[in-house]
């Protein structure tokens, strides 16, 4: 470049020049400046926090509204008392209340289902109605109670105001009382008096003390009764039973014409009568304990004004709703709770408790660990120490991590067709062919469903072994060897104990998988209403065939299969609270044996 | 000062054969050889020939050791009869082709009575070759040390002694050993038997995840041993011959994992010596220990000398010459030189080892 003497660009020209060279020694790629927000991370911060913060808020809330609903189900609200324009009278709890805003659309709905003058009021009041779902006696059917969705433009008369409706129809009256019965459910009227044999009290609160005390004496009375009903008849009937298996187990083995046979017919038939005869003796003792409790009623009203008698005896529990203080409903809440955690079910488990239930779940899932953990260990032992460890054992490895994506109901599927159909039946014949075409292990069974979950459980306990087993040090397992051990010593002294806090991880896995499955245990054996317990003081006191009741499987029948889902959903909640209480109570208990496992097998390791 | 010579790098191929060639001159083997010792493959004797610029270099093995602890040693010139050559291949060279090269003994080897006998001993691991002609005579009651720079096989060759090495699959090993004169590689030997007639201790402190009471008595609990009374005795005795008694009698019931590091390693000698073994085994049982710890495991190795035949395998050439009374240097795979610890630090017969334990090589 000589453009020295040139016009306007020659002295850019020539200033470049001079520049040239010494650009050429500095570094040829600029150094950039890394002040980027994303060179910071600064937006990781907020996305991995963000997510965390997500995820917190769910659980949360599922865990707040589990609690919050569950929780409150046994607190005795209060009856109120109302009537409605169209003339009829209730008496009732409020279950749950919704405002809503109604566009035209809404409205025109109004009218056209509740009439012109409903759509006014709610015209009227900017669009916004409020309705209440009530708990009320069913007065055609007294052994249901109904929920209805009151509106606030039923409550008032053409033309007044809808806001504060409500607050205005309503009142608590003192002797408006809830009564929980045994048989029929709920009632709800004013209570008026009592009747115990020939004396009547008709002052309600003397009335109401007299009624307590008899309450109190006949629930001895009571179990009395249940025991001769559910137990004593019921042992009456299997005594009847055996004897006419023993007789077929006979005449399988010694033929139609024996002699053995026509005696051990003759026994069971000199069997079958005494039974009857003490069977209508004790249903006679039954009745009259029963017939002298039916000596007491309760004086009542209803809602629409007719006067009833409710048998003492049938009552389970009276709530003065509106009458008691905080504590007295304290002692009503908790004194529900007791009957939910001890009692039976009753009412299409709609009330009372679920005992049996939760028996099964914790016998199901105590019985799953026995299975899964001996089985899981062993299996994961032979994987990890003994197999050579090559193609084979790494296509076996990836089948078993992969059995714990398989589906639960194919386990359900499986268990059904495997432990019932197969192996339950073949028990069935061999061990009971008195039995003939009824099935004892043959069908679903505690046994069974524990078996199915301890299958679905079992990639679990097997992959959490694995892990355990290969972080035990190779010089633990060196310096065993060293000693002369064999390998099966130096795995159970060596390896299994300071394995062991990470089996117990695998059980824990094992626990909260299995104890909160259902759809297997539909196809094992749950059943809404289980006769008995797989415990029980009868011979030989275990009964793994026996069907079961599992919580989760009663959730899924409160809010489903339900007669009165609507009365029904606050037990759904307060179960699924139950049964996550148990599941993390089983959760801690596992995590409280390993910390004390870890604190003895690895402590400060150098 | 000219600086050592660098025979031992990385020379063209030719240039090392050449040399290799040269080297394999048959000679008449010495007397130094043992008897257990069979004939290499290629015999050979290099020439005692004085190379004079190594001779230049005196010996800096002398003024290292002299300094330490060690058996007393003084400032010894050099040899005339010591083999070195001005122009004859290294043994490093001749080694790192893949060439035999037979064990340089030091005659005093020869008259102790061995407790361990090895011979002509191969191993592969894989197709790889990690063991070649190993011969030697662990003398009884001694404490016998191999050094070598990292992977030459010492810890494969204790690890052999008793059949540590059978735990890893692709390990193949050729010749024998013999423990007290039974052999440890024929094949009705009963390998558990033959590991409770040995003791071991691994490089890093391995007690079991167990109370310290139960680590010491661990190889007679898996005999099968109940009786407390005869446990007890054992445990004292071990844990007394460890020198750990005094720490620990108090918490024996404790967990081995809260222990020291170095408390630990003398868990592992004291649960090593408890089932009396007839040869004591050490796999570089200080490098994970701190300099007292090392030192106290030192001493305990200088107690149990007489008692139990040790060997012991070690990176530090201090340790080895303040604890050993033989060392053996081995290199890829071979021994080079074993011998008395005093000669093979002051007077080594070959000019390598010299530059081995000098630390002008490795």
């Amino acid at each position: 470049m000589s453009t020295t003497e040139s016009k306007g660009g020659a002295p850019t020209a020539v200033a470049e020049d001079p520049r040239k060279p010494g650009r050429a020694s500095r570094p040829a790629v600029p150094r950039r400046r890394t002040t980027s927000l994303s060179a910071h991370g600064e937006p990781m911060v907020w996305l991995t926090g963000g997510s965390l913060a997500i995820g917190l808020l769910m659980v949360v809330g599922l865990l707040w509204i589990v609690l919050s609903r569950g929780l409150s189900t046994f607190w005795p609200g209060e009856v109120v008392r109302f009537s409605t324009n169209d003339g009829t009278t209730w008496v009732g709890l409020v279950n749950a209340s919704e405002t809503r805003t109604l566009d035209e659309d809404g409205l025109a709905e109004i009218a056209s289902r509740y009439g012109d003058e409903a759509a006014a009021a709610v015209r009227a009041n900017g669009g916004v109605t409020e309705r209440r779902n009530v708990r009320s006696l069913n007065l055609g059917d007294t052994a249901k109670t109904r929920t209805d969705w009151i509106d606030d433009f039923a409550l008032v008369a053409p033309g007044e105001s809808i806001d504060g409706a409500w607050a205005r129809a309503i009142s608590t009256p003192e002797w408006e009382v809830e009564i929980e019965r045994f048989k029929q459910g709920r009632w709800f009227g004013t209570f008026e008096g009592f009747r115990d044999g020939d004396e009547v009290y008709q002052d309600p609160a003397r009335a109401w003390d007299a009624m307590n005390a008899v309450l109190a004496e006949l629930g001895s009375k009571r179990s009395e009764h249940n025991e001769i009903v559910e137990h004593e008849i019921g042992r009456q009937a299997r005594r009847m039973d055996d004897a006419r298996l023993d007789a077929v187990g006979v005449r399988l083995e010694e033929g139609e014409d024996s002699p053995e046979y026509r005696a051990a017919a003759a026994h069971a038939d000199e069997v079958a009568a005494e039974v009857a005869r003490r069977t209508s003796e004790l249903q006679d003792e039954a009745q009259a304990i029963e017939d002298a409790g039916r000596t007491a009623q309760l004086l009542v009203r209803n809602a629409a004004g007719t006067a009833e008698e409710i048998d003492a005896w049938d009552v389970v529990r009276a709530v003065p709703s509106n009458r008691q203080g905080f504590f007295g409903a304290l002692g009503t809440y908790f004194g529900r709770w007791n009957e939910y955690l001890r009692a039976d079910p009753r009412k299409a488990n709609t009330e009372g408790g679920v005992y049996p239930a939760i028996f099964g779940t914790v016998a199901i899932t105590l019985l799953m660990c026995f299975a899964v953990v001996p089985f899981g260990v062993l299996a994961a032992l032979y994987l990890r120490e003994y197999a050579k460890q090559g193609v084979l054992v790494s296509i076996v490895r990836v089948a078993v991590n992969n059995l714990a994506g398989v589906p639960s109901i194919v386990f359900g599927v499986f268990g059904l067709a495997f432990f019932c159909y197969t192996i339950g039946v073949e028990i069935d014949d061999l061990f009971y062919p008195e039995l003939e075409n009824k099935a004892k292990f043959g069908t679903g069974g505690i046994l069974w469903a524990s078996f199915t979950l301890a299958l679905l459980t079992l990639p679990v306990v097997i992959v959490a072994t694995e892990e355990a087993l290969s972080a035990v040090p190779g010089s633990m397992r060196e310096g065993s060897y060293a000693c002369g051990a064999t390998k099966w010593q130096t795995i159970s002294r060596i390896v299994l104990p300071r394995a062991l806090p990470g089996i117990m991880t695998g059980m824990i896995l094992a626990i909260a998988r299995g104890a909160g499955e259902v759809a297997p245990l539909m196809l094992v054996g749950a059943m809404k209403l289980a006769p008995s317990l797989p415990v029980d003081g009868e011979f030989p006191y275990l009964h793994p065939e026996r069907s079961f009741m599992h919580l989760g499987f009663h959730i899924y029948d409160l809010a489903f299969q339900s007669p009165d889902s609507e009365a029904a959903i606050p037990m759904v909640y307060t179960t699924t609270f139950l049964l996550i209480v148990i599941v993390v109570t089983l959760n801690l208990s596992g995590i409280w044996v390993r910390s004390r496992l870890r604190r003895r097998f690895s402590e400060g390791a150098v | 000062m000219d600086s050592s010579p660098d025979t031992h790098d990385d020379t063209p191929e030719t240039g090392v054969r050449d040399r290799g060639e040269r080297a394999m001159i048959p000679t008449p083997r010495g007397p130094e050889t043992p008897g257990g010792d069979s004939a290499p493959d290629t015999p050979m004797e290099l020439e005692p020939k004085t190379r004079d610029r190594r001779a230049g270099t005196p010996p800096r093995a002398a003024a290292t050791s002299g300094a330490g602890p060690g058996p007393a040693v003084q400032k010894i010139p050099m040899q005339a009869d010591r083999t070195l050559r001005a122009d004859a291949p290294s043994v490093f060279d001749i080694v790192a082709e893949g060439k035999a090269f037979p064990t340089r003994i030091h005659p005093e080897v020869a008259s102790e009575e061995p407790v361990l006998e090895v011979a002509n001993f191969d191993l592969w691991y894989g197709a790889k070759q990690a063991l070649y002609q190993i011969g030697m005579r662990v003398p009884r009651g001694k404490v016998t040390a191999l050094i070598g720079p990292s992977g030459c096989g010492k810890s494969t060759l204790l690890r052999c002694v008793n059949r540590m090495n059978d735990l890893i699959d692709s390990v193949r090993v050729q010749g024998d050993m013999h423990l007290n004169g039974d052999t440890i590689y024929g094949p009705k030997v009963d390998v558990i038997e033959l590991r409770k007639r040995i003791g071991m201790v691994f490089q890093k402190p391995n007690p079991f995840p167990m109370s310290i009471f139960e680590n010491v008595v661990y190889s007679l609990r898996i005999d099968g041993e109940r009786n407390r009374a005869v446990l007890e005795e054992v445990c004292e005795r071990s844990l007394r011959g460890a020198g750990l008694w005094d720490e620990v009698k108090d918490r024996l019931q404790e967990s081995a994992m809260a222990m020291s590091g170095g408390q630990q390693q003398r868990l592992c000698i004291a649960r090593a010596i408890a089932a009396e073994p007839e040869v004591l085994l050490l796999d570089e049982p200080c490098s994970a220990l701190d300099p007292i710890a090392t030192g106290r495991i030192e001493d305990l190795i200088e107690e149990l000398k007489g008692t139990y035949s040790i060997l012991i395998v070690t990176h530090n050439m201090q340790q080895a010459s303040r604890t050993s009374d033989y060392t053996a240097f081995m290199y890829l795979g071979r021994m080079i030189e074993y011998g008395p610890t005093g000669s093979i630090f002051l007077r080594p017969e070959l000019q390598e080892t010299e530059d081995y334990v000098t630390g002008r090589f490795g």
